[in-house]
């Protein structure tokens, strides 16, 4: 029995923000229809958040449910709870057509931290970081790979997918070199 | 000789000294100096050899249209060439070089090239390197190509970095003049979120050089006290040195930042802006009049700049030539700090606004109705010639001087406005292009994108520039201004297109107009007879304003040429198209951080370290890097193949085939969408069980390839390509999404989520036993066949799948434990041979077993019956993709190009792509041919060569021979054979 590693296992950089790798963590795709009436019972029974809005967050700082697509929600919770949410979903579901699936390991998770975090996603994504909304989950890029953020605490938390992981931390690592501030 | 003023320079900072080096002689300036103006104050006004005829020149502009000082900056990994030494700020230890002379600025050898000035006139090399033709590639073109070109190119790494930055805004006002500082304060006073893009770095504009009042206060006080209260607003951002050079669709515009300190060079913004307010001011003209290109010729503007500005004295004795009032000021600002001003000539027959009469008041001499007839000089102003504007360039008079400001009028600066398709119109008062503001560029919804403000929308002077830039506020969005500015009244100019209006060739000829690219009236002139009608087709042929500089000065005086020429009116000329960039743009600060290890993302697998920690040769699949093989010691990669296959049949091999995709199908209506996008059926594939399926787009080709298994009853799991995974999950939700909405189907692109295994080889049962927990005999996993369970106690799904002929299982892991489980596989095989194959072995394993490769068997055009796939196509199914494409008489039609093996009759190994030849020639000419190799290896298990190619009707021509072609000349001869090698029953894999 080995255990689980995430890409990078754990790097970090301290520039004008810091950046640093996080996880493991358990997340699940969910596709599903989202007015579907047991899917909020089975959202509070997987991973114990309430259902977010369209592109919204909610988390309670371990688990959390994200609003990617108008039938699909990314779930997170611990890795090791992973097994018991798919179980919960299946069951709370079993009535209604959904895809519930597995994808902790196919994501790298990130974090951006600092009072200048903001300015290292300046660099990488066209979306309007000015016009983020507290728990908006943004679906965009970094520079040329697909990535999901949203702020909390002091910082992002980003995800992009695994086999990219090392493009990204570098991506982040290189905006947030010091002298390189933007404000 | 130019030189430094004793008192004075708004700009520069007497007590901060930078020294610096022009061609290795050290000079000094001041912070705040351009490096133009600090070689002028240390008397430099020879900066440069023009382009053809390598004719002296000195500095002209005061900004961005600057067309002769363009400098080499740098050494080593901070070399530039071509940068506009009036841009460039001036910074300690600053190396600059001229460009385009050999052995010396002074005593340059191309210059003969300006005593040949008559025999290379427009069109020159067209006309004289166009036979013999095969010469022109051969022989003119590197001669002249090496003959060409201004700065050098950089030869080593760009040792600076470079950063982009995305912005967003409701109003980006471009230009920090008065026109843009009142624009973006009115829109900062209703709310907006403003950017404010400045590109030198000083706010103001040429207000406080021409001393505007505006509001009551000098236009310096005021510009201080705007920008200051500007920079208090939260939603409004100052950026100075950012240079806006292009506006793109919907608001999308480009910026470059000049940044300063140890931090990255340059910063490119990538902005998307509501509304762009375009206050990009006027660019002053030059006069056509002989020897106007001669060091110490300059812009009145830039004269004045220089003075004031800089505290530069561009001589003693200054000549004012001009056809308006503005370029008095010139002549008054000289005057003001005691140089002089032997006489200005105004072509017009009268000149009695308030700026003459101040002139005139000052004791300066004016002549009206005179031009200049000719500049006397070699690489400095020595004297001009003074004639009737009227006439023909009779000389009246000789006036010594050491420099000449010119003004022909100013045209705004529209370029930003015709990047996104802005029209033009002809101000016949102003004789000037400005914008028209029934055809302005547009974003969505079909209003104007680009807002021009003062200057650049043709409102020269200081109170109806400001008034225009605050209406341009207004409609940006912003709230009305109290604002007024004043400056002397002026009077109307009078168009001058030639100095004088009946000049001989032998002056014309001594006209520039371009004088970067080395182009004269007599030039246009001759196009126009040449019949060279088109402004578009003249400027190429002439290279009218196709230097570096795009020609900011040139462009309005070719036109007026040209249409004199032909005999049209300016407008009837045009314009040619301002495309981006404004200015030149460094390629590092366009690439940003795409270089080195973030020039584009590579995608690894979960065991690409080990992979890289055992020396593996990699190969680009899309963006993921493979291992090709794993080389050891001294090995050739062909011997690490050889070795890697032999023991994949021999013993135990294994490969990371993560890449693969894997997509989940799920839903009520699953297995019916997969009948649909298989040729197979997949619906009626039992659980557990594997099945083989090819994809075909609409047309009937054939598109991707894998293996399907059944999870559950509503669940399957379908295998792509490495590199479909993306592209056949897209077109997975395209039809879902757009064709078959209705249908009740969910996908999930799993492919990253598992690290995939391939356990190959007579061993490969013995290591997987060794790994424990899951029953992968014969009986229980039988081949085609998928068990769930842990291995090694990894969570794992075993695949009883072979893509090699031999014994095989794909494990499917978590990602994040696939290092792990790799780790295992190797200490469990260590007493079985196991080793790590790459992607050559896997190839040349599927070659010898005549399994196709998408991609190398097929390319686009390619139908499964083509591969004799037939099995795999359903007879029974009412439809599928492709089914349609596949009856159409065409790919029906037996006489196709088909799969075979072929086999050399000497062994040898077929170059890949060989063509097989046929007798005779097609309809172009070409040899025909009959089919051609698609993939070829040398089978270290066979010890000869083996390839499959599509052959002309080939499966009906076993044992055939044909010929295939080689780029040496030489040819191979190959047997039509089965493209199955080896194991041609298959009971290798049924074990």
């Amino acid at each position: 029995m080995s255990e689980p590693v995430t890409p990078l296992a754990g790097a970090s950089l301290a520039g004008f923000a810091t950046v640093r790798e996080t996880g493991p963590h358990g997340m699940i795709t969910l596709r599903c229809a989202l007015d579907a009436a047991p899917l909020a019972m089975a959202v509070k029974a997987a991973v114990g958040t309430g259902l977010p809005a369209p592109r919204r967050i909610v988390t309670d700082g371990t688990c959390g449910a994200g609003w990617m697509s108008p039938d699909e929600l990314l779930l997170i919770c611990p890795r090791d709870q992973v097994p018991t949410a798919l179980a919960a979903l299946a069951r709370e579901l079993a009535s209604v057509h959904h895809l519930a699936a597995d994808v902790s390991d196919a994501r790298a998770v990130f974090r951006i931290e600092g009072p200048k975090a903001q300015q290292v996603l300046v660099k990488l994504t066209p979306a309007d970081l000015a016009a983020l909304q507290p728990g908006e989950l943004r679906r965009s890029r970094l520079a040329q790979v697909a990535a999901a953020f949203w702020a909390d605490q002091d910082g992002f938390t980003v995800v992009t997918f695994r086999s990219v992981a090392r493009y990204a931390f570098d991506l982040l690592a290189n905006a947030a070199r010091p002298g390189s501030e933007v404000f | 000789m130019s030189t430094r003023l004793a008192r004075g320079g708004r700009l520069i900072d007497r007590s901060a000294a930078r020294e610096f080096t022009f061609n290795g002689r050290r000079m000094r300036g001041y912070l705040g100096d351009t490096l133009a103006s600090a070689l002028l104050a240390n008397g430099q006004t020879l900066m440069g050899r023009s382009f053809k005829y390598h004719r002296p020149r000195g500095v002209v502009a005061s900004g961005v249209e600057e067309p002769n000082a363009l400098m080499n900056l740098g050494s080593d990994g901070r070399f530039e060439p071509n940068a506009r030494a009036t841009l460039v700020p001036l910074a300690d230890g600053m190396q600059a070089a001229s460009q385009n002379h050999w052995p010396s600025l002074e005593y340059d050898i191309g210059a003969i090239n300006n005593l040949a000035a008559r025999f290379l006139p427009a069109g020159f090399y067209y006309k004289t390197f166009i036979h013999p033709r095969p010469f022109w590639k051969h022989v003119f073109e590197p001669v002249i190509r090496r003959s060409a070109g201004l700065g050098r190119a950089p030869r080593d790494r760009d040792a600076d970095h470079y950063d982009q930055a995305y912005a967003h805004c409701d109003v980006l006002v471009v230009g920090g003049g008065m026109a843009g500082l009142a624009a973006a304060q009115s829109a900062a006073a209703s709310g907006l979120r403003v950017i404010l893009a400045e590109a030198t770095g000083h706010w103001g504009g040429r207000a406080p050089v021409d001393g505007v009042t505006v509001g009551g206060k000098t236009a310096e006080d005021w510009t201080a006290a705007t920008v200051a209260a500007l920079a208090q607003v939260d939603h409004v951002t100052l950026r100075p040195s950012t240079n806006v050079f292009g506006i793109y669709d919907h608001g999308y515009v480009l910026a470059a930042e000049r940044l300063s300190g140890d931090g990255p060079r340059e910063r490119l913004w990538r902005i998307r802006a509501g509304r762009v307010v375009m206050a990009t001011g006027a660019i002053e003209r030059p006069l056509s009049f002989a020897g106007n290109d001669i060091p110490g010729v300059m812009l009145a503007g830039a004269v004045r700049d220089y003075v004031v500005n800089w505290a530069v004295s561009p001589g003693d004795r200054t000549v004012v030539v001009t056809n308006n009032d503005d370029a008095y000021r010139t002549a008054i600002a000289l005057r003001q700090v005691g140089l002089a001003v032997p006489v200005i000539l105004d072509a017009r027959a009268q000149a009695d606004g308030a700026l003459p009469e101040e002139a005139r008041a000052l004791g300066i001499r004016v002549l009206t109705g005179h031009g200049i007839a000719k500049v006397k000089g070699g690489r400095q102003v020595t004297a001009v010639q003074v004639c009737l504007q009227a006439g023909e360039g009779a000389v009246i008079e000789e006036i010594p001087c050491d420099a000449v400001a010119m003004s022909g009028g100013w045209s705004p600066a529209v370029h930003l406005w015709s990047h996104c398709g802005g029209r033009l119109l002809w101000d016949e008062g102003g004789a000037m292009f400005r914008p028209d503001p029934a055809r302005p560029p547009v974003t969505h919804d079909g209003s104007a994108m680009v807002i021009p403000a003062g200057a650049a929308n043709g409102a020269l002077g200081a109170a109806d520039c400001l008034v225009d830039a605050l209406a341009a506020g207004k409609a940006a969005g912003g709230k009305g201004q109290k604002l007024a500015a004043t400056s002397p009244e002026e009077r109307p100019l009078e168009a001058v297109w030639l100095m004088p209006q009946g000049a001989g060739i032998s002056l014309r000829e001594k006209m520039w107009l371009d004088p970067q690219n080395d182009v004269k009236v007599s030039d246009v002139q001759l196009a126009a007879r040449e019949g060279y009608a088109s402004v578009e087709h003249a400027k190429r042929y002439t290279t009218l304003g196709m230097a570096t500089d795009q020609g900011k000065l040139s462009n309005i005086n070719g036109i007026a040429t040209l249409g004199a020429a032909l005999n049209v009116a300016i407008p009837e000329v045009g314009t040619t198209t301002f495309r981006p960039p404004f200015v030149p743009v460094t390629l590092g600060t366009l690439a940003g951080e795409a270089r080195g290890e973030i020039f584009q993302p590579l995608r690894r697998t979960p065991m690409h370290a080990w992979h890289e920690g055992q020396g593996a040769y990699f190969e680009p699949v899309g963006q993921w890097r493979r291992p090709y093989c794993f080389p050891r010691a001294k090995e050739s990669h062909a011997q690490a193949v050889a070795r890697e296959v032999t023991n994949t049949r021999t013993n135990v091999g294994l490969l990371d085939a993560s890449t693969l995709g894997k997509i989940v199908v799920k839903g009520p209506d699953a297995g019916r969408f997969l009948d649909m996008l298989y040729t197979g059926v997949m619906s009626t594939l039992p659980i557990g069980k594997c099945r083989y399926g090819l994809m075909c787009n609409e047309q009937g080709f054939l598109s991707d390839d894998g293996v399907v298994v059944r999870l559950a009853d509503d669940t399957w799991l379908c295998h792509t390509t490495s590199g479909g995974a993306d592209r056949i999950h897209g077109w997975m939700e395209d039809w879902l999404q757009c064709e078959w909405w209705d249908w009740q189907v969910y996908t999930a692109n799993l492919t990253e989520q598992y690290a995939q295994i391939a356990v190959v080889g007579p061993k490969a049962r013995e290591v997987l036993q060794a790994l424990g927990g899951i029953d992968v005999s014969r009986e229980a996993l039988p081949f085609m066949a998928m068990a769930e369970g842990k291995l090694a106690g990894i969570p794992a799904r075993v695949f009883r799948i072979s893509f090699s002929g031999e014994l095989s299982y794909e494990i499917a892991v978590p990602a994040a434990q696939g290092a792990a489980f790799w780790e295992a596989c190797l200490a469990a095989g260590a007493g079985h041979g196991i080793m790590a194959y790459g992607t050559e072995a896997l190839h040349v394993m599927r070659a010898e077993k005549g399994f196709i490769m998408i991609g190398d068997e097929t390319d686009g055009t390619v139908i499964p019956q083509d591969l004799n796939l037939g099995w795999a196509i359903s007879r029974k199914k009412a439809d599928f993709l492709g089914k349609r494409g596949q009856e159409r008489s065409h790919l029906a039609n037996p006489d196709r190009w088909r799969l075979v093996g072929l086999e050399t009759l000497d062994g040898s190994v077929i170059p890949d792509g060989a063509y097989a030849v046929a007798p005779g020639v097609n309809a172009n000419g070409q040899r025909s041919t009959e089919g051609r190799v698609t993939s070829t290896y040398f089978s270290p298990t066979l010890q000869r060569g083996i390839a499959m190619g599509l052959v002309h009707r080939g499966p009906d021509r076993m044992g055939e021979t044909v010929t295939f072609a080689t780029t040496t000349g030489a040819s191979i001869a190959a047997r039509i054979v089965d493209p199955v090698f080896y194991d041609k029953e298959g009971a290798r894999q049924d074990v």
